[in-house]
């Protein structure tokens, strides 16, 4: 099965391509720990964007606390630039529910009134829950019952996707 | 040995009662998370949705200002709905008892309770009364522990050493009738400082105080040697005249923090104390302004602190 997963190295040169062909002055990027900083931090440099890259952890912003608590150890979120009036480019790995995305959209706005968000992720497996979809996709991935796809990082930096047992 | 009672059967932290007893891995919790709530607080929007719809109520039967304010403002940050209680003015003088007291406000739906009493091992007892969502965290308890005023001194170390393994911290002053030197010592030896030191008069030593890891000293001058850390407790106003002391000029001379005691200190030695400061008695005023002092920068941190308490045992 695994065989069947696209190579994530392979697709963030195509991402990056047609992400550089709608840049305005107004661009920036974020990038959604864990997993979404990791494609942002090798997007970000390829697209030569004025500002440098935010990272967000959207634990504190999480629509299942009531039933999980908090998570170990949310990272803490750094948006070095202003949001106010920005065309912000949203990264994440893996786009399956949506329900990161809407959590990340509330955290965004607490810092500010963006022009516009558009969500960019390396793959989509489908399973939505919420109205949200990616404006840009690295490859739409299909994921069997009962599987979570996940992007994993080796020590050399190498990206991977890859198909685990959900929890 | 009994099950600790602030842990739940997952081991996770239900209520916060004493850093006593907390492994490592709890404490670096908190620590961790308090880090990422220090991001928020530096933002324009001060607040997030996490604890929308739950109820905490501060309950301080003991006077307190810096604390319960910060509990406050770390309640509402986090978006829970805070409500004070002054009991020491009202059920209490009219002779309810504390599980009572407990008890009615456990009737209007309370999630959290923030406690402050006098006796030691008040919030135990509240603890082991209310129903399982509902967290108790100790503000305060007689002589016997603060523990969120010794995770926020733990996270003013980390926050300005990074590492505890190579520190030496003395803590200076009445460790007697301190629980912010009790908690801290705790969490200072969980954490693996190497050298923890006491500094006071004999008067003011607990006796046996070497058992909790410490050493202790009764000159200043040689504790201080070579210090990255020091943490100035404050002698209370009402001991002042008892027969522990002389009198407040001859502590400040012997146990007072000043200039020339703390060059004796790492040059890059910070300051710190848990508040409300008596100037001129543990500590001179050009120390406490000056630029090894982060007094203030504790205070701030106390916020990011008692939200991470508050979310992670509101959440278990």
């Amino acid at each position: 099965m695994t065989s069947k997963l696209p190579d994530a190295e392979a697709l963030l040169p195509a991402l990056a391509a047609e992400l550089k062909a709608r840049i305005t002055p107004a661009t920036a990027m974020i990038g959604l720990h864990t997993g979404g900083a990791w494609v942002a931090e090798r997007l970000h440099p390829l697209l030569g964007l004025k500002d440098p890259l935010g990272l967000m952890d959207i634990a504190f912003y999480r629509d299942d606390y009531a039933k999980e608590g908090l998570k170990h150890d949310p990272k803490r979120t750094r948006i070095p630039f202003e949001v106010e009036g920005r065309d912000l480019l949203l990264v994440d790995d893996v786009l399956y529910t949506g329900r990161t995305v809407r959590a990340a959209m509330n955290e965004l706005f607490d810092y500010g009134r963006p022009r516009s968000i558009a969500l960019v992720v390396l793959a989509d497996r489908g399973g939505r829950q919420l109205p949200i979809e990616a404006q840009f996709c690295g490859a739409k991935v299909e994921v069997q019952a009962g599987k979570r796809l996940r992007l994993k990082r080796a020590a050399s930096g190498k990206l991977a996707l890859e198909l685990e047992d959900a929890g | 040995m009994p099950a600790n009672p602030q842990l739940n059967a997952n081991g996770e932290l239900q209520h916060l009662l004493s850093i006593e007893g907390l492994p490592r891995e709890i404490l670096t919790q908190i620590l961790d998370t308090a880090e990422s709530f220090a991001g928020v607080t530096e933002r324009e929007v001060k607040k997030v949705p996490l604890m929308r719809g739950k109820s905490v109520f501060n309950l301080f039967f003991e006077a307190s200002t810096r604390t319960r304010t910060t509990f406050e403002i770390a309640a509402k940050r986090l978006s829970a709905d805070v409500i004070n209680l002054n009991v020491s003015v009202s059920s209490q003088t009219k002779g309810e008892s504390l599980l009572d007291t407990v008890a009615n406000l456990s009737a209007m739906q309370a999630d959290v309770f923030v406690v402050r009493h006098a006796s030691s091992g008040a919030p135990y007892l509240i603890a082991r009364h209310v129903k399982p969502h509902e967290h108790v965290i100790n503000a305060g308890d007689g002589r016997h522990a603060h523990p969120t005023q010794g995770l926020l001194d733990l996270y003013t170390i980390r926050h300005y050493k990074k590492d505890f393994s190579r520190l030496t911290v003395a803590i200076v002053g009445d460790v007697l009738h301190s629980r912010v030197a009790r908690s801290l010592i705790h969490g200072l030896t969980t954490l693996g400082v190497p050298e923890v030191r006491v500094i006071g008069p004999q008067t003011l030593m607990p006796a046996g105080v070497e058992a909790l890891g410490v050493r202790v000293f009764h000159d200043m001058r040689a504790g201080l040697k070579d210090c990255d850390v020091v943490v100035m407790l404050r002698l209370q106003n009402e001991r002042m005249n008892g027969p522990l002391l002389p009198s407040a000029q001859e502590f400040f001379k012997n146990y007072g923090l000043t200039a020339d005691k703390l060059a004796l200190a790492k040059p890059d030695a910070i300051v710190m104390h848990p508040g409300p400061m008596n100037r001129g008695v543990e500590i001179d005023s050009p120390v406490a302004d000056g630029p090894h002092s982060v007094i203030l920068p504790q205070v701030t941190f106390g916020i990011a602190v008692r939200m991470a308490v508050m979310s992670i045992v509101a959440g278990n």
